[in-house]
């Protein structure tokens, strides 16, 4: 190994790693180190600057081995790899060692200590990079067909783009209807355009686009493979009727018997039928029998829809359908839910009949909604006089959400304009910050502000129907500190509002495992980089956009979809990828046929060849997760990049310090013997 | 964090602290690692991680040269069951991990100087509080100095092939 030169390359990152590890004193230590041929530190590695001054020692000083202390692997190994690569150097020859994400950000208070496990850190990360062996990347084709998963704006908005590009799309939505949240939005802040009029035209355009193929009341059961070639199995369930001959006319729902409170579409504010389309504009244009609901399932007779169905489409006897897609990229939209204000009992929520969520709000104020659009009270006659409007519900709050929901505020704007239009009631928003950015956004608050609605700035303690003074009784009593005053008020209105906060699905988590994503404590879908790389995820060829990755209003939604969009056609016209050549390899020569490894492989990517008594990795099925190399008995599995020898370097490495500390010599590792 | 002086906890550390060495897995407990230094979590320094692919790529091998070539302790952590990238790879780490840590009490090491945990690449608290933890035990447990009881009188002699053993 004499002829080994390894060039050490310690990055300041500005004041991220400087401000606590001594870099320069790591550097003139990591000089000392065998093998080492040059060890610089420099203010910003991953600059071209920084980048140049590798490649040039690589080219200059004959380097054969490259470590750069810096931030995760995660975040730079494949702009060093690329270095490494420009310079004429294999890049799986470059070791990183991680001094800013695992020693100078959590060892803040502690330079010394910061500073010693830097140096550790190299110490492994030269040991390692010694036992390194050049590697070349597979090249895989990409398949063109692209996986969206979830109909709401940002998912609509992303396979149009893509099918508009002659790219064939499908989507996967689990409602019967595509559309999402902003289908069931009347108005839209802050241009008050009607919500439907500017989403039906697109999901009509999914629904009959050549290049997009949707599938609704469907939804993913397995996910396998890796950018370029994902296989995924839809469970496609059974709808119980026949979409080659439904025409959409509405007799069967229009004579169904079974009425169920819609707690999807209408969020509980109005009914259905168990044969039903969530709304008239739905795409596709064909209800679904609702099981559960429907008398003929649970009893077993009715079958009312089949007499009256001109086309002879309702089909009881229908099955789930597995249907198994090849894609090459894949674009979660899976949205959020809103906050269940249950959760907190003194707004009293489900108890005082005239408190409202936004979303009920929504469905009322919907022209096609429940009460026909007109604002009342849950008697469903009387019109409020006053109505108040609480902020922030779930929201901001450390007992369940400490994050902004980002929409609430502007929404809370929209209905006080809204109730203005439809009653002329007096409005009281009850709010803890105005929160009016981007455009055209504090112009609307003026606006609603000129339109007289009273702004109380202040968490609401209680809303309650216990009357106290003159003036209370019969209504609705919001106690508050108003913290501008500074002073308890009780403001009585007839109906209350609850701006629930935005909140990620209920199988977010789930989600975020089968398609093998991070996702935050929370459960919204972690993004590669939050400012560089906010649709990409940490694997490759899934991508995420609107409100499943955080709380976010339709612009961001929709601007998110288009980039995912862009993210894919890019992947899709460099038609091939390159992937990690980390796999296993069995040395023949010595394997005994054991065929531990053979079970041991959870992709079945190890064959036992029984001519010769050996067994044998498939590299297109093995992912490299080194399982079977740690369980072979004969230690004649190599799993590269993570090899016994440079694992065991790295650990030696690693405890540099301890062995010359301590005053030990090496201890040596008793070698086996060859087998004949 | 206040820095801890260990000889409070055990007083054979004198001066030094506890080394544990930590294999984390690509997936889920490096990026949690990744990720308490992005939010800032302060933790002890006693960690010196290694990334490996899955859990289950750790031979025990790497766990006794850990402690041979000086280490306290060893840590491993890995994606919650059912959650790991390789499907099951964690699930031979239980295994490998179990019978290695009895083994280890047979050999006069605490068991308790090798553990295995959970946390997914969202759980950075998880991370900076199983190193907290660990390092505590550790600290109570006081050094290892194992390498100075470990070593054969004649670590260099040829090892014996299977074969040799079986027949003589
Ligand atoms: C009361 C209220 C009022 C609002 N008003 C406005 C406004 O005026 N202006 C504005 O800009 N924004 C408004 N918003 C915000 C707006 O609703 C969101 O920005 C937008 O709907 C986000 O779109 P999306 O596509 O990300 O998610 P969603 O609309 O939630 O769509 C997600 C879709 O994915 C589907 N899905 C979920 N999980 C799966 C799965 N596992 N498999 C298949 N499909 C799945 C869902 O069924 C749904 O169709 C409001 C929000 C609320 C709560
Ligand atoms: S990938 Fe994390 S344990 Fe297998």
């Amino acid at each position: 190994m004499t002829e080994e030169r390894v060039g050490v390359y310690v990055c300041h990152c500005g004041h991220n790693i400087a401000g606590t590890v001594d870099v320069e004193a790591v550097a003139q230590w990591a000089q000392t180190l065998p093998y080492v041929a040059v060890a610089r530190d420099y203010r910003f590695m991953c600059s071209s600057l920084g980048q140049e001054l590798i490649e040039k020692d690589i080219k200059e000083l004959g380097l054969t081995r490259v470590v750069v202390a810096a931030c995760s692997p995660h975040m730079h190994e494949p702009t060093f790899r690329g270095v490494s690569a420009r310079a004429g150097l294999n890049p799986y020859l470059m070791e990183m060692a991680n001094i800013r994400e695992h020693a100078s950000w959590v060892h803040r208070d502690d330079m010394a200590a910061a500073t010693d496990k830097a140096k550790a850190l190299v110490a492994g990360a030269v040991r390692r990079a010694l036992e390194l062996k050049p590697l070349e990347p597979f090249k895989a084709a990409i398949k063109e067909t692209t996986l969206v998963v979830g109909g709401g704006i940002a998912g609509i908005t992303a396979a149009l783009e893509i099918a508009n590009a002659g790219y064939p799309v499908v989507m996967v939505e689990r409602e019967p209807s595509i559309g999402g949240h902003m289908a069931q939005l009347d108005k839209t802040f802050p241009t008050l355009d009607c919500s439907a009029c500017i989403l039906t035209p697109k999901m009509f355009d999914v629904g009959t686009h050549p290049n997009i193929t949707l599938l609704t009341y469907s939804e993913v059961e397995q996910v396998d493979g890796y950018v370029g070639n994902f296989t995924v199995r839809v469970r496609k369930k059974a709808r119980k009727i026949n979409t080659d001959v439904c025409t959409g006319c509405g007799d069967c729902w229009s004579r169904c018997p079974a009425k169920v409170v819609d707690e999807v579409f209408e969020a509980g504010l109005g009914y259905r039928t168990a044969v039903y389309r969530p709304f008239p504009q739905a795409v596709p244009k064909y209800p679904v029998i609702d099981v559960e609901s429907c008398i003929y399932f649970q009893k077993g007779t009715c079958r009312a829809c089949e007499k009256f169905c001109p086309t002879g489409a309702i089909s009881f006897d229908q099955e789930d359908e597995v249907i198994v897609l090849s894609v090459g990229n894949i674009v979660l939209a899976t949205g959020y839910k809103t906050f269940d204000p249950r959760q907190i009992p003194q707004y009293g929520y489900g108890r005082l009949a005239n408190v409202f969520t936004s979303m009920e709000f929504e469905r009322m104020v919907n022209a096609a909604g429940p009460t026909g659009g007109k604002v009342v009270l849950r008697d469903g006659v009387t019109t409020p006089k006053s109505v108040g409007i609480i902020h922030c519900v779930g929201s901001r709050d450390h007992r369940f959400n400490r994050y902004c929901s980002a929409t609430c505020c502007m929404a809370a704007l929209k209905f006080s304009h809204l109730v203005k239009e439809r009653t002329n009631a007096e409005v009281y928003q009850f709010y803890i910050d105005m929160r009016a950015s981007f455009k055209d956004y504090e112009e609307f608050y003026v606006r609603i502000l000129d339109e007289g609605a009273h702004m109380v700035r202040g968490r609401v303690a209680e809303v309650t129907d216990a009357a106290r003074q003159p003036g209370e009784e019969g209504k609705l009593i919001i106690q508050v500190e108003d913290t501008l005053i500074g002073r308890q008020r009780r403001i009585p209105v007839d109906m209350v509002i609850l701006m629930v906060g935005m909140e990620p699905q209920e199988d977010a988590v789930e989600i975020s495992h089968l398609f093998g994503i991070g996702c935050s404590t929370a459960g919204f879908f972690t993004e590669r980089h939050p400012k560089l790389d906010p649709v990409a995820t940490m694997t490759d060829g899934i991508f995420i956009c609107g409100a499943c990755q955080g709380p976010k209003d339709i612009p961001e939604s929709v601007g998110q979809g288009a980039a995912t969009a862009a993210r894919v056609l890019s992947l899709i016209g460099q038609k091939e990828v390159e992937i990690e050549p980390i796999r296993a390899q069995i040395d023949e020569s010595r394997c005994s046929g054991c065929r531990v490894c053979n079970t041991m492989c959870p992709y079945s990517a190890i064959d036992y060849i029984e001519e010769l008594g050996v067994s044998r990795v498939n590299p297109a099925l093995c992912k490299g997760c080194g399982t079977c190399v740690a369980a072979c008995p004969s230690q004649v599995i190599t799993g590269q990049h993570f090899t016994y020898e440079a694992i065991m370097a790295q650990i030696e490495g690693l405890l540099y310090d301890v062995r010359s500390g301590n005053g030990h010599k090496t201890v040596a590792e008793p070698q086996p013997v060859e087998v004949a | 964090m206040s820095k801890t002086n260990f000889s409070e906890l055990n007083p054979a550390w004198g001066d030094r602290q506890p080394i544990l060495v930590g294999f984390l897995c690509n997936w889920c407990s490096y990026r949690a690692a990744d990720l308490a230094g992005t939010s800032r979590l302060g933790y002890p320094a006693t960690l010196r991680d290694i990334r490996i692919m899955c859990t289950g790529r750790l031979d025990p091998a790497f766990v006794l040269k850990a402690l041979r070539e000086g280490a306290d302790g060893v840590l491993v952590m890995g994606c919650h069951p059912g959650q790991c990238h390789y499907q099951e790879g964690n699930y031979k780490a239980m295994r490998r991990i179990a019978l290695l840590r009895r083994t280890l009490a047979q050999l006069g090491v605490h068991p308790d100087r090798v553990q295995l945990a959970w946390a997914s690449a969202a759980q950075g608290t998880i991370f900076t509080e199983k190193v907290a933890a660990m390092t505590d035990v550790v600290g109570r447990l006081g050094p290892l100095e194992w390498r100075d009881t470990i070593e054969d009188p004649a670590p260099q002699m040829k090892v014996l092939s299977l074969e040799e053993v079986a027949h003589g």
